[in-house]
């Protein structure tokens, strides 16, 4: 499928002889994107020169390739949304959309694709939004180079960045998407690869999945918002090679993983986050390759997890490795290694030769009483801790790392 | 000189001096007698501003010595056990309390009366007790101040250099300047002060020449007169 | 004041900075163990260094009182040549061997410039609080065991019952408790200031509004400074105070 529509984008680009170019500009006899897209044939390319459009609810309903020429802006007033898709093989690329319409009632967006496949919308710059790119029961798309900087502060009356629902198979890449409530958004989408975005600043979250499966995401960043990533109610979700970083503030997280199966987490960094991984209710997770450096917390389990496999992954100078809120553990914890572990290697293999014990008495002390935290590295708190290392009370007695490492991991 | 009035001075419950008056002219050498705990050190201390009384005055060449510093630079004091910083050295030592003080050439000569001069690069704490004695006694005499206190001058100190002592404190004497002394060796009290204090109980018991100790006792010699108050009170 | 034991001093240093530095070859983890030596270790040692000093010297310090010098001229000058050469032992000693690891072109910088900033106060001020005891007490034994008793009592002790109350009452609100508290003490009050550095991450994960204003701003940094600063100046003027009544 993917190859096909690379196919046909060459296509398009390389022989425009076989279709018609249509040209729009101020001066010209068509001046409006509008009257282009109706003038134009199936499988046209329109060339949107450089100027200001004042256009909204710009319907495509061709297969059509639009280029901006020195990104033309098309200037949705606040009047609504400004270009719906609704046709298959469609292609936006190059243009400043600005001013969409807010609304309490309807996602206005600046460009949508509704009910299409094989298109492709990239390039874009898109300024003062509600929604940016929605895409909606659609499959086999692509968002590629894609910048997106909202003015949102509260949740409630801002959109999302780039949004899916209920599509498939679509490839988010090399967007950069800042100030709006989710940076990226899927729900009920599926197969989708979302890679190399850098999602800042936002209000909510920088990547948001609620009922989707078998996605993947990838060498993405993750930095300063509401909360980085949140996977809710999903299955088979791949994350590699993400950075999240500096998600501060009450219950902020560097990712929240709520109900999810059989997800794996490998080679991703965890920097200065208020809480590294946030995890309620998951199951047979494997947790590989990642730094966790500095964060407050880098795991906080909650609920119900079993099955959860954390092999070979770097713990650096967080304030908490792992935090439980209950006795019970049912997850294991192998060959990592802990900047606080304090064991020995006398058979030199590599090895600490006592295993180590990831959760603190301390930490079950500031969940219970959380302005406790500010005895933080205390002697007295070493003291209890230490008694509580030696024979655990309140904390997991099987919860341990029993083969340690004395030197930080590389791969 | 000094002048001491009503001085009190209580340790916890311990009342060491009750109403002191006391009134030293200038010139001649004053010894400060009394039995142990008799409240000798106190008054010394009180003078030099060491101890703070509860009560009482104190001048020193008509200044008031409360909440006042600049009055010591006319008293040299020899304090009863010196015991030095031991990682210093003697000569640092000497330059130490000459920055403090003033600058002297005099140092000079006391170190090479005593003999101190094979100790100069020492430590004080590798020093004897008398070598100790003799670094302080350089330390007390070396300015020229008008008043001299010394407490237990003579610790520690061999014949010849008792004599060196001894002929010092007449040459500071001579000059016309006024020297207080406590003292235990009876005979070096008796040989060289012009006028005796006798402190009992907190309260000046007498003062006066040595013979007019003798005359008020009706002892023939100085250290039966001094026994003679002790029994007299104690029995 | 020239004395064998801030070499001493200097030397452990020393040898704690190279340890610490070329057997970890990791500068993070380096400056976590420093935070603990220098809220426990460094206030311990200024508190049993000034006591020793005081009661070692107390006969020069008589020699000294028959000069012609004003007695807080006497003591201010002893507290300070104690207290800085500690603080000069502690600079030097660790500074020496993160210099040569290549302090200045590392982002620790600023953790590690904090650590020595503490460092600093935290002496200063222990030295001041022990002097303070060696006044009052002419008995030495005595004194030392008020010196260690004070350390133990702000280094462990305080954190224990500041615990106990935390828990106790924890259906109350408690932020105001929490940093009043702190305050209270200066361990407690330089480790919120490293804290600030090296956990602002958990810190900031705490809900309570005045938890929030006094680490997300620079408001802590500064009143936490301001209270060290106090807490030099009120045990330095009880030293001028204590002395000017003392008897020798």
């Amino acid at each position: 499928m993917k190859h096909l529509l690379t196919l046909l984008v060459v296509v398009l680009i390389t022989k425009p002889s076989i279709a018609q170019m249509v040209t729009v500009c101020k001066t010209c006899p068509i001046s409006t994107l509008t009257d282009g897209i109706a003038q134009a044939k199936d499988f046209d390319t329109i060339v949107v020169k450089k100027g200001t459009y004042k256009e909204h609810n710009v319907i495509v309903d061709k297969p059509l390739t639009i280029i901006g020429e020195k990104y033309p802006v098309i200037d949705g007033e606040l009047k609504g949304e400004i270009i719906t898709i609704i046709s298959d093989h469609v292609t936006v690329d190059g243009l400043f959309m600005i001013n969409v319409g807010n609304s309490y009632t309807e996602d206005f967006a600046a460009i949508r694709v509704k009910n299409s496949k094989n298109f492709l919308i990239q390039n874009l710059v898109l300024e003062k939004l509600f929604f940016g790119i929605y895409i909606e029961k659609s499959r086999d798309g692509k968002v590629y180079h894609n910048k997106i900087i909202g003015e949102a502060v509260e949740e409630y009356n801002s959109g999302n960045g780039i949004q899916l629902w209920y599509s498939k198979n679509i490839e988010i890449e090399h967007n950069f998407v800042q100030h709006v409530r989710d940076g990226i958004y899927l729900e009920f989408s599926n197969a989708c690869v979302i890679k190399n975005n850098v999602s800042a600043l936002n209000v909510r979250y920088g990547l948001h999945f609620m009922f989707s499966n078998d996605d993947v995401y990838q060498d993405n960043t993750f930095e300063n918002n509401g909360a980085g990533v949140a996977v809710m109610f999903s299955k088979r979700i791949k994350m590699f090679n993400n950075i999240f970083k500096e998600n501060w503030g009450t219950a902020s997280y560097g990712l929240l993983l709520k109900e999810i199966n059989d997800a794996e987490i490998e080679g991703n960094i965890f920097e200065d986050n208020t809480i590294g991984i946030n995890v309620e209710g998951t199951n047979r997770i494997n947790y590989k390759h990642n730094i966790f450096k500095n964060n407050g917390w880098a795991i906080k389990v909650k609920g119900a997890c079993y099955t959860n496999i954390f092999t070979e992954n770097n713990f650096l100078y967080n304030s908490f490795d792992i935090a439980y809120n209950s006795k019970v553990n049912d997850n294991e914890f192998n060959k990592n290694y802990w900047s606080s572990y304090t064991g020995y290697d006398l058979d030199k293999n590599g090895i600490g030769d006592v295993p180590y014990r990831p959760v603190k008495l301390f930490s079950y002390i500031v969940n219970r009483t959380p302005e406790t935290i500010i005895l933080l590295r205390s002697m007295f708190i070493d003291i209890i801790d230490f008694s509580e290392k030696v024979s655990p009370v309140f904390t997991p007695d099987d919860l341990l790392d029993n083969n340690p490492q004395i030197k930080k991991l590389t791969w | 000189m000094v002048t001491i009035e009503n001085l009190h001075k209580k340790f916890g419950k311990n009342q060491v001096l009750s109403g002191v008056d006391l009134e030293i002219s200038e010139g001649g050498i004053f010894a400060v007698l009394g039995p142990n705990g008799s409240g000798k050190t106190t008054l010394i201390k009180s003078v030099l501003g060491m101890v703070i009384p509860d009560k009482g005055n104190i001048t020193v060449l008509n200044e008031n010595i409360k909440k006042n510093s600049e009055y010591r630079h006319k008293i040299d004091y020899l304090p009863q056990i010196a015991n030095f910083p031991s990682n210093l050295r003697v000569k640092e030592l000497v330059k130490m309390i000459k920055d403090l003080r003033k600058p002297t050439n005099e140092d000079e000569r006391l170190i090479e009366l005593f003999k101190l001069e094979p100790f100069l690069d020492k430590k004080l704490g590798n020093l004897s007790g008398g070598t100790k004695q003799k670094v302080n006694l350089v330390l007390t005499f070396m300015f020229d101040s008008p008043l001299i206190i010394l407490d237990e001058p003579t610790t520690g100190l061999d014949p010849i250099s008792l004599i060196r002592l001894k002929d010092l404190i007449k040459a500071e004497k001579a000059k016309g300047k006024t020297i207080l002394i406590t003292s235990h060796i009876m005979s070096f009290v008796e040989e060289i002060s012009d006028e005796i204090v006798f402190i009992l109980e907190g309260k000046i018991y007498f003062k006066g020449t040595i013979q007019k100790l003798k005359t008020k006792t009706n002892q023939p010699d100085f250290e039966h007169a001094i026994a003679s108050i002790l029994t007299d009170n104690h029995a | 004041m020239r004395s064998r034991w801030s070499y001493v001093y200097f030397a452990f240093y020393l040898l704690l900075g190279i340890v610490l530095l070329f057997l970890n070859n990791d500068l993070s983890k380096a400056v976590i163990t420093l935070m603990n030596v220098i809220i426990v270790l460094v206030p311990l040692i200024g508190t049993i260094f000034g006591v020793m000093y005081y009661y070692n010297s107390k006969e020069f310090t008589e020699l000294l009182l028959a000069q012609p010098l004003k007695r807080s001229s006497i003591f201010l000058g002893q507290y300070l040549g104690v207290a800085l050469s500690l603080s000069m032992s502690l600079i030097l000693g660790l500074g020496i061997p993160f210099v040569f690891y290549g302090l200045f072109e590392s982002s620790a910088i600023w953790d590690f410039s904090l650590l020595l900033i503490t460092g600093t106060i935290l002496t200063l001020i222990f030295t001041a609080l022990a002097f303070n005891i060696a006044l009052s007490n002419e008995n030495k034994i005595k004194g030392f065991g008020y010196a260690i008793l004070l350390w133990l009592f702000l280094a462990v002790i305080y954190d224990g019952l500041f615990l106990m109350t935390l828990i106790l009452f924890e259906d109350y609100p408690l932020d105001k408790v929490s940093l009043i508290g702190t305050m209270l003490n200066p361990i407690d009050l330089s480790r919120t200031l490293i804290l600030l550095k090296l956990d602002i991450s958990a810190l900031l994960g705490y809900t309570g509004a005045v938890f929030k204003q006094f680490f997300g701003t620079s408001f802590g940094l500064l009143v936490s400074f301001v209270m060290l600063t106090i807490w030099v100046v009120m045990p330095v003027l009880r030293i001028v105070f204590k002395s000017k009544k003392k008897d020798f």
